[in-house]
This record gives structure tokens, sequence and C-alpha cells, in this order.
């Protein structure tokens, strides 16, 4: 791609940046993600993985937060703290991964449904519409519960129920890009599929999905953490099942508020984060949305 | 689960708006509504057949088991039939009524279901009735007086409330009231005489997993509510109701806000299928005997046949659900079936 094509996107991208700098909310939220994942990346060199061992534990069970340990001690008198620090890596990881997956089939099928229209846009919204109407978390906790039980597993049962929002998104915005008059000259000069969506399409619909995807990570956190409530995670610490263990312990008739509290808290933290992060993103995509929600 | 706040009602009333007649518009819907339970069904038949492993190992994994007993089980369970008659049999049963056999309990699915439905749309019913009342209130009050320090408050209240899983919420006020309320059932052990000290009883239990679920729900409602006011807040009608004297709480009161209530209306279908998913976390955190809970025993198990039953029903319902908002959107909104 020329030169000029660069230039006018990169100044583009400066415009936004200076928008989205304006929104104190996203600029939060921003911040503290960015040290999240830092902290995250570094976390086995900080953090000492003998205290995540239930055999190696040297605290008592369900022990109030002392000096020895900031936010007390887990049934098996593990450090609550070190827990939900270390917790930090999967709900990140499968957050991600999660979002990465729904996204990609997401705008693949949006783009392609747009694009092609005919009966294959029939079959792949028809498709969409299912997956839109059946409740997701049932869904996912059904393919959990007779797939094997992992991380791995757990990222795919989110990323195949969380897609079809994306998908109508991405439709919507192809079709309006489409109907644009450079896309016909585009096609009467002889641009082909991979030319018009590589070319054209795409670059003005990944914006509107950059600011989506942003929304979906906080709802793939929240639903990876439902997912180990129910039982349905691989045997990875994170948040979900730090408190699904919290409860199956009986922490809550114990009144063990040190244990449910910091994962929680976690949770609402990141999610917030990603809200406040993709409602700033849309703001910059679209300034007429700008004190109306 | 990630569905936002207005995504539903941003994608549908292009389609809701396009010229087709009353007729092909019912049964465009009423088709589209039928392939996906056809749908459902099937995806609830092979999803289970993905299982890596033979069922019986799973079911008999506790208990020392003869190849004679398993033969046995094998041909009752229709496990030795091959695939495409085993889903042959599966929707005949279905269609009498006959969801299978549960592994742990060896009673018949659909009883089981049967039995657990009426706790679920007690707790479900009273929450959505609340949650409506409440969420209109507030989203009257939020969109009257916009962009002020309600309107401000409510918006961050309903942001940290989105944040924040479902059972979280419930295991956070089960913490804070600390035995003040039952934790779990739907009755005492000891149940009370009399059908009022009865009915008080019921209403003891459910009060925290009706606050939870009422918490999950309300928002969307103020939301909805509180956009559709906005956009008749600006209608010619109202500064003409405004010019001939009417004070501001008549005029919000007889003009904004009985055109805003309509796309409420429909909400309360279009939810449900976050509700469903708000019932199987709440009803296992309060250990409230319903289709959430009995969801939760069956992923636990794992009770494939009964988790098997749950999502065709849950799934299915939810498609109903759906299809009823669609089509009473028609008619209680006439400028839609004009234009």
């Amino acid at each position: 791609m020329s030169a000029p094509v660069w230039a006018r996107r990169r100044a583009a991208a400066a415009q936004g940046w200076r928008r989205f700098r304006t929104n104190r909310g996203g600029l939060f939220g921003a911040a503290f993600i960015a040290l999240l994942v830092a902290f995250s990346l570094l976390a086995p060199l900080l953090i000492d993985q003998d205290g995540l061992d239930v055999v190696s534990a040297t605290g008592g069970s369900l022990e109030p937060p002392s000096g020895e340990y900031w936010l007390g001690t887990d049934e098996s008198g593990r450090s609550v703290l070190l827990l939900t620090l270390w917790g930090a890596r999967v709900s990140l990881l499968v957050g991600f991964a999660a979002t990465l997956l729904s996204v990609v089939v997401g705008t693949l099928v949006g783009v392609v449904s747009a694009h092609f229209g005919g009966w294959i846009s029939a079959v792949l919204m028809r498709i969409t519409d299912f997956f839109l109407v059946l409740p997701a978390l049932v869904l996912a906790a059904v393919l959990m519960a007779v797939l094997p039980k992992s991380m791995w597993t757990v990222i795919m049962a989110i990323g195949i129920t969380s897609w079809p929002t994306t998908a109508r998104l991405v439709r919507a915005q192809t079709l309006a890009v489409e109907s644009r008059p450079y896309i016909e000259r585009s096609k009467a000069l002889g641009g082909g599929h991979t030319h018009i969506i590589g070319n054209h399409v795409l670059p003005s619909v990944l914006p509107l999905v950059f600011a989506n995807t942003t929304l979906v990570v906080g709802g793939s956190i929240i639903a990876e953490s439902t997912l180990a409530f129910l039982g349905m995670s691989g045997p990875e610490i994170s948040w979900g099942s730090m408190l699904d263990r919290a409860n199956q312990s009986g922490a809550v008739t114990a009144g063990a508020w040190w244990y449910l509290l910091p994962p929680g808290v976690a949770i609402v933290l990141v999610v917030l984060s990603f809200t406040l992060v993709g409602r700033a993103l849309e703001t910059v995509l679209d300034p007429r949305l700008k004190g109306d929600r | 689960m990630t569905t936002g706040p207005t995504d539903q009602h941003a994608a549908d009333p292009d389609e809701r708006r396009s010229g087709t007649s009353t007729v092909r518009y019912v049964a465009g819907k009423v088709g589209g509504a039928l392939v996906s339970l056809v749908f459902v069904v099937a995806l609830g038949f092979f999803l289970f057949r993905m299982i890596p492993g033979d069922p019986l190992v799973t079911m008999t994994r506790e208990r020392p088991t003869g190849p004679e007993q398993l033969a046995h089980l094998r041909e009752r369970l229709g496990l030795d039939q091959p695939v495409w008659q085993q889903f042959l049999d599966y929707v005949g049963g279905l269609l009498q009524g006959d969801f299978g056999t549960s592994y742990m309990y060896r009673r018949p699915v659909g009883a089981m279901i049967a039995e657990r439905v009426w706790p679920t749309l007690l707790l479900v019913g009273t929450a959505t009735a609340l949650a409506v009342v409440l969420g209109l209130w507030l989203g009257v009050r939020a969109a009257w007086r916009r962009g002020g320090l309600f309107d401000r408050t409510q918006t961050g209240i309903t942001l940290a409330l989105w944040s924040m899983p479902q059972f979280w919420l419930g295991l956070l006020l089960l913490i804070a009231t600390q035995g003040v309320f039952p934790s779990r059932g739907m009755t005492s052990v000891d149940p009370p005489n009399g059908f009022v000290m009865q009915a008080l009883d019921v209403g003891w239990h459910l009060t925290l997993p009706c606050l939870t679920l009422l918490l999950v729900i309300y928002a969307q409602y103020m939301l909805v509510m509180r956009s559709s006011l906005l956009e008749e807040m600006g209608a010619d009608y109202l500064r003409t109701a405004r010019a001939k004297g009417l004070r501001d709480d008549l005029v919000r009161r007889r003009h904004a806000v009985p055109n805003a209530l309509l796309p409420t209306m429909t909400l309360i279908f279009l939810q449900f299928g976050m509700v469903v998913s708000g019932t199987v976390t709440v009803e296992a955190v309060f250990s409230w005997p319903g289709l959430g809970l009995l969801t939760y025993e069956a992923l636990r198990g794992p009770d494939l046949p009964v988790l098997q039953g749950v999502f065709v029903i849950l799934a299915g319902s939810v498609i109903v659900m759906n299809l009823v908002a669609d089509l009473l959107y028609r008619v209680v909104d006439p400028r839609v079936r004009a234009s």
C-alpha cells in the first residue's frame, strides 16, 4: 500500500488518541489494564510459586487477615493475596483468547455475509440469529460438561458462544461501506473480492471491531468466572475458580469475607476498566454519542 | 452473556419496519422460530454424542459393575443402537414429553423438570415484576433530569452492577446479611402450619435470591426506559401539552411515559435469555430448588440426560419468548404496522 494511505491513517490515529485522552474514565481504565497485563506477564518472576501449592502452604485454614497474610488464607492455608495476584494470569488470558476467537469468527461471518449476499448471507444470518437467541451461558456450560475440562476448552466454549453480536455489528457496518460509490468504482476498475475486502472494507470496519472487542473482553472474563463457579473450569487458579472453592469450602457461612472479596473486586475492577475503555473508544469513533449515554 | 444493553433493540427496528404485510411478517417470524427449535433439538442430541469415551464408564465410575450389568444398562439406555436410530427415538420421545432417564436418580427427566418449574417461575416472576417497576421508575426519573446528579449516580451504579458476576453479588448479599435471611432452600426444614404462615416462610426464603436477580435485571429496564423517554422528549406533542399549561409531572405522566413504555413491554420477553442464565447462578448460590439448581446439579454430576433435557427446555423457552416479543411489538405499536 502506498505511503500517503499510511500517513493518512497515522494522522487519523493521532487525532483519535487526542480525543481518547480527554476521556478520564477511558484513560483510567486503559492505565489499569496496562499495569495489570504487565504485572501478569512478570508474575512468575515476582511471585514465589511455592506459596500456590496446597501441600507446601504454611498458613492455617481460613485465617483472617494478619501481618503475615495481608488478605488472610484460603481453606488450605494459602495466602489469598498471592492467589488473587496469580489468578489474574488465567482470568486475563482466558478473557483475551476467548475474545480473539469470538471477534475473528464474528468479523469473518459479518464481512462474508454482507459482501457476498444471496444464499450465503441468508444461511450465515440464520445461524447468527440462532446463536444470538440461545442462552450463551447454558450452552457454554453444556459444552464444558461434555468436553474435557481445561483452560483451552473454556476459551473455546466462551469464544463460540459470544461471536453473534460482533457478526451483526460487522455485517451492518460492511453493508454501509459497500453501498458507497468508491466501492463501485473499485469494482469497475477490476478490484476482486480480496482487494475490496482487504483494502476497503476491513480498514473501515476494524476500528469499530476494536471498540467492540474491549467490551467483549469484559464479558468473557465474567463468563469465565461464572463457568468456573459452576465447576466448569480447568485446574488452574483463576478468580472464578477461587470463588468456586470459597463457596464449596463454606467460606460464606464461616463469614470469611477476605476470601470472597479480593477475587470478586478484581473481576469488577478489570471488567469496569474494559467497559470504560470500550465506551471511550465508541465516543472517539462516533462523536455523536458524546454525552448521550 | 455479553449482549450489551441496547444491542437487541438496535438490531431489530429495521427488520420490524420493513414493508412486509402482517401475514408475511408473522409467518417469517414463526418459521424462523421453528427452525431454531429444530436446531436446538438437534444440537441437544449431537452435543451429547460428542463426549469422548463411553457414557456408561462415567455412570458407573463409583460402582463396580459386571459385564452383564453393563450390557443390560446399554440395552436399556438404547446405547447399543446405531446413532440415527437413537436420534429418531430421542425426537419421538421428546414429542411425547419423554426426556429420558436421569443417570443419578434413575427417574424420568421430564418429571424432574416438571417439579422444578414452579419454584423458578415464582422466583423469576417476582424478580421481573419488581425489576419492571423499579427500572421504569428510575428510568423516568433519570431521563427527566438528564445529566443531573440522579442520572449520573444511576449510570455509575448500573456500570458497577454490570461488571459484577451475578453469583458473586449473591454471595456478597449472603455474607453481608450473615444469617438474617435463610441461606438455602425454599422452605424451612420444619415448615409452619397454616397457608399464610407457609407463604410468609417461602417469602422469607425468597428475599435474597429475588433481590439478587432483581439487581441483575432491573438496569436493562431503566436504560431502555431512559433512552426511549429521551427520544420522546423532543417531540412536538409534548411542547403542545406544555403550551396548554399542563404541569410538568402531568406532561410526563399522561403524555410522555405512555408512549415511551412501548419498547419496554417487549423487553420483558427479550430479556428472558438473560434471566435464564441469572437463575442458574442465583439458584446455585441460594440452593433454590428450581430449574437453575437442577442445571447446576446436572453439570456437577455430570448427569447428562438431565442436562440435555434442561438445555432443550431452557433454550426452547428463550426462542419462544423472543418470538412473543417480536409479535407483541407489532400488536402494541400501531406505528410499526402502518409503515
